[in-house]
């Protein structure tokens, strides 16, 4: 049964470095964060079925971490790059 | 001879790491940026759900399972509000072309 979850690891694992090609040829930024917050999430399987697997303590803490990073990661990158108008609104009013 | 348990954990993590590859194809192949949008929620989110169920009967215990399903529900929640804000990026950018 283990070999079994690690070699689906593997294969997840396999299918997010496949995912890597859209963030070189991503046309813009945004394809970049979106591919960006699939392959975190491919990272989270992969960390899950390799705790599964192996019984490390703590990979299901590290997979929960990098579940909130990666949302940080996309949320964070979207605001710096998007100039809202809306932000441009309030900083005019006195 | 294989438990029931294992054979459930093999079809169900076979099916989500199926749903994995169909969200990344889809992250390729798409034309534009709104569709990759699509792929990214729907494939990682069911992939991962697919995942957790078959990795629920392999949990060690009701807490492990829980935590299990925690993960899940994060990237769930985090996938959604990334997905609306990288769309009213978009839409804030114009229509794609």
């Amino acid at each position: 049964m283990t070999e079994f979850l690690l070699g689906a690891a593997g294969f997840i694992l396999l299918t997010v470095t496949v995912g890597l090609v859209r963030i070189l040829a991503g046309p813009g930024n945004i394809d970049r964060t979106a591919a960006a917050q699939l392959l975190g999430t491919g990272g989270i399987a992969a960390l899950l079925l390799v705790a599964g697997a192996t019984g490390a303590r703590g990979a299901e803490d590290v997979a929960l971490g990098l579940a909130l990073l990666a949302a940080f990661a996309s949320v964070a990158f979207v605001n710096s790059v998007e100039q809202r108008p809306s932000d441009n609104a309030e900083r005019a009013d006195p | 001879m294989k438990s029931v348990a294992d054979i459930f954990t093999i079809v169900a993590v076979c099916a989500g790491s199926f749903f994995f590859l169909a969200g990344t194809v889809g992250l390729l192949r798409f034309p534009d940026s709104l569709t990759r949008l699509h792929a990214l929620t729907k494939a990682d989110n069911l992939g991962l759900g697919l995942v957790v169920l078959g990795l629920l009967p392999q949990a060690n215990g009701f807490l492990g399972g829980l935590k299990l399903v925690a993960v899940w529900l994060l990237v769930q929640l985090a996938g959604a509000t990334v997905a609306q804000v990288i769309a009213e990026a978009l839409r804030r950018r114009g229509p794609p072309p």
